[in-house]
């Protein structure tokens, strides 16, 4: 195995062009897999030495975070969590304090795994990934990315140098709520995202969200436009998010919960996490 | 396989050493450095024993390269103190009877000292969480979190 720290993209997507070629963010997915020998690369090529690969900025349109800014550098960030309270919340979840030191939202994403904790916060957020390609840079909405487990839509030599993040104006509002077996340090049963915000009369005008663990990939609700828009956050509009959620659900039997399970939490979360987001808004 | 030549500062002294690329910092520190004092529990991220201080933050360093330590400043538990001079959570563990095997002990140290260097007065439940990644086969907890939060309360008085 050879080890690469590049100092400019292009570097890296040359290397990463190799056979066997890895990137390494955090390496709390990456090392783990090397160590149990899922994984075998010949080539590990560290992003931390990247300009703007760590960095956390405020920009005309909303935020930069560089893709292997450690979880704990995000949720320390107090305007931004000011701002996007649900995104921070689901950072904060992935693993334990020590894991929270390494641990990157490029990573998150690109590990490609259903239950990810922050893959749902940061859809519903409607984020934007830019990913360096071997030709510069191309942008993709995050949605786009997670194909499969342990499958993305990133091509041969491709990686993700940051998130752009929208502004979160007016009264809007953001939530992640997930379901773990035990109080820490276990892998989501059902995730939920859900970013919203309100028209002057208090109606829905935007809403998105997202479920993570209910199926192969993260799941964004559709047709919202039709269902919400322009309505009043009614009990009646809570309950058919709480339907289209559990329509939306085709999750897997394990032993963390069976499909019935997890179809009706999906729905528990839904309308829990609407609610705080929905509060969230409604307190600006 | 070459090795790489890295240079870091452990415990404030200026240390180099060789690092094949699939050594883990852990390895290094235990198998080339001699210093035993973190632990390998899991070798997985999930059990805290090799908790260390990478850069300022708490990290599992079964879970970095050797390699990547590279320019950075480490800190693990050789640096807090010594039979003779004792960091005052060490002290804590003691007459708390915080330990057992011993095992979990370096690495519980070294995050309870990150936790109180960030916040000095934490409740039950910050201790808990912020320890939720050091596992104790032995003690149930309770008596290291009572020295934690003795120990804060001892340090916020002096
Ligand atoms: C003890 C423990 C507990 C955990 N708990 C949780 C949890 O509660 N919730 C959760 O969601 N996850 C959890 N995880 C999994 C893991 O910590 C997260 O998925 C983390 O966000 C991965 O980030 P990383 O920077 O460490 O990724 P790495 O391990 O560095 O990389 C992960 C994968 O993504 C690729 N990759 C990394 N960065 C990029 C990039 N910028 N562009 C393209 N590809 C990239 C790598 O090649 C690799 O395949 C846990 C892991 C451990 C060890
Ligand atoms: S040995 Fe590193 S976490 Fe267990
Ligand atoms: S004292 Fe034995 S593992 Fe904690």
């Amino acid at each position: 195995m050879e080890y690469f720290a590049p100092t400019q993209a292009s570097e890296a997507t040359a290397l990463l062009k190799k056979e066997g070629a890895y990137v390494l963010a955090g390496g709390t997915d990456l090392l783990v897999k090397l160590k149990s020998r899922m994984l075998k690369p010949n080539v590990v090529i560290d992003l931390k030495a990247l300009p703007k690969i760590k960095a956390i900025e405020k920009t005309t349109s909303g935020w930069w975070i560089g893709a292997a800014t450690p979880c704990a550098e995000i949720t320390e960030h107090e305007e931004l969590t000011k701002e996007w309270p649900g995104v921070c919340e689901a950072l904060g979840l992935i693993g334990s304090t020590q894991i929270q030191g390494r641990a990157s939202l490029g990573g998150n994403l690109c590990n490609a795994s259903p239950a990810a904790d922050s893959v749902p916060a940061v859809i519903a957020a409607n984020t934007i990934c830019v990913i360096a390609t071997e030709n510069g840079e191309r942008e993709d909405l995050v949605e786009n990315i997670v194909l499969s487990p342990g499958v993305t839509s990133l091509k041969p030599g491709e990686f993700i140098l940051g998130f752009k993040l929208p502004r979160s104006q007016g009264r809007s509002g953001d939530s992640y709520l997930r379901l773990i077996p035990r109080t820490e340090m276990d892998i989501a049963v059902v995730g939920v995202g859900v970013s919203l915000s309100l028209d002057k009369a208090g109606n829905l005008e935007t809403i998105r969200v997202c479920l993570g663990a209910v199926a192969p990939r993260q799941v964004l609700l559709p047709d919202l436009q039709k269902t919400c828009i322009g309505k009043q956050p009614s009990e009646e509009l809570v309950q058919t998010l709480v339907e289209l959620a559990r329509k939306a659900c085709s999750p897997i039997n394990d032993k963390r919960g069976t499909v019935d399970y997890r179809t009706t939490v999906a729905g528990v979360l839904t309308k829990r996490a609407f609610k705080i987001a929905l509060e969230r808004a409604q307190a600006k | 396989m070459s090795k790489k030549h890295i240079s870091t500062v452990i415990n404030g002294d200026a240390m180099e050493f060789l690092a094949s690329p699939e050594q883990s910092l852990l390895d290094i520190l235990r198998d080339e450095l001699e210093l035993t004092g973190s632990k390998e529990g899991c070798g997985t991220g999930d059990c805290g024993a090799c908790s260390i201080m990478l850069d300022g933050r708490l990290v599992c360093s079964c879970l970095v390269l050797g390699v990547e330590a590279d320019g950075k400043n480490i800190d693990t538990i050789e640096g807090m103190g010594n039979g003779s001079d004792m960091h005052p959570l060490q002290k804590k563990f003691l007459e708390h009877a915080a330990l057992q095997c011993g095992i979990c002990t370096p690495g519980i140290l070294i995050a309870a000292k990150a936790l109180l260097e960030k916040k000095p007065d934490p409740t039950e439940e910050e201790v808990r969480y912020w320890l939720a990644g050091n596992l104790c086969r032995c003690t149930g907890y309770d008596k290291i979190v009572r020295a934690v939060l003795d120990t804060a309360a001892d340090m916020r008085a002096a």
